[in-house]
């Protein structure tokens, strides 16, 4: 098995005012010296072993997961460790 | 004319959706549920507002891939008038029939009034009876209302007259433009935020809703008489 993380993430150009209002939080909480933040996903996909796991993961993003309009991704595969 | 409302689980305004047609308009209407693959028959289709699986992962990514949807695509690609209110306009731009994304309002608030709507193509099949520039005034009730698409979009759809309904006086979410409504290339898939189904009797407080409805049956009734006289 495998385990993707799946990190999705506003584009540059795309406002976030989630983002901004947080950073408003933090700087009446006088963490003033933090500039900026933006607020993305973070996905967990557990995928059966395969050749193309990552073409599919692809597929899987561009199709559902991230709307590309506005946000990016990217993935990480690790192998899954059974305890 | 006979027109599908598709219902989603978390559709909410599928009702009004109904009898905005049925008692406004006087037409046929039935609800069709999310999981059919057929809308064969139906000379129109509404997509109606809600929280459509209570927007998980994004505004109507869920929704768009619905058993209903590949027939949905395929109504719109035959020419049939589509129309995607708020959730429904939030689906019809996941689906891609639409250019462009949702993000939320630009001060966080789910924005719940009665805004002034600038009414930008008269020249449409669901906007032939109102005035051109005309200001109507239609409730609006959303979160992710914030209209985006880069600039090069947003030059396609001015240069085209794409863009139907603006927000006139105030911008209520911070949408590229002043963008409420926008309309595809062929001119038969319409998404617009605000909702004419609530404002479709004056017992509502306000009718200007109606005549978008009136508009798409008009034009249907044209369109059918002319394919009857050829």
């Amino acid at each position: 098995m495998k385990k993707v993380k799946v990190f999705i993430t506003l584009k540059e150009s795309v406002l976030d005012p989630q983002g901004q209002a947080v950073m408003q939080s933090l700087h009446n909480m006088e963490y003033t010296n933090v500039k900026d933040v933006r607020i993305g996903k973070y996905i967990e996909l557990l995928v059966e072993d395969s050749a193309d796991v990552a073409e599919q993961v692809d597929t899987i993003c561009d199709k559902l997961l991230a709307n590309t309009v506005i946000e990016n991704y990217r993935y990480e595969i690790e192998e899954e460790v059974h305890s | 004319m006979k027109t599908a409302v598709i219902v989603f689980p978390g559709s909410n305004c599928d009702q009004d959706m109904y009898y905005a047609i049925k008692d406004g308009l006087g037409e046929e209407v039935d609800y069709v549920w999310h999981a059919e693959t057929s809308l064969d028959g139906y000379d129109a289709v509404m997509i109606p507002g809600g929280f459509s699986y209570g927007d998980y992962l994004r505004s109507g990514a869920i929704a768009r891939f619905a058993g209903i949807m590949p027939a949905v695509i395929q109504a719109a690609k035959e020419g049939k008038p589509v129309l995607g209110v708020c959730n429904g306009f939030q689906i019809l731009l996941e689906a891609g029939l639409l250019p462009g994304a949702m993000l939320k309002n630009k001060h966080l608030k789910f924005i719940c009034e009665t805004v002034d709507l600038q009414v930008k193509n008269n020249d449409t099949q669901f906007t032939k009876l109102y005035d051109q520039d005309e200001i109507i005034r239609i409730p609006i009730a959303h979160g992710e209302g914030n209209y985006f698409c880069d600039d090069a979009t947003l030059k396609k759809l001015q240069d085209n007259n794409r863009i139907v309904f603006t927000y006139s006086g105030k911008n209520p979410n911070g949408s590229r433009a002043d963008i409420a409504g926008i309309i595809n290339e062929t001119g038969n898939v319409l998404g617009m935020m605000p909702h004419p189904e609530r404002a479709a009797d004056a017992l509502l407080g306000s009718d200007d809703g109606l005549r978008l409805f009136q508009s798409i049956l008009n034009h249907w009734r044209e369109s059918a008489h002319a394919a009857y006289t050829s």
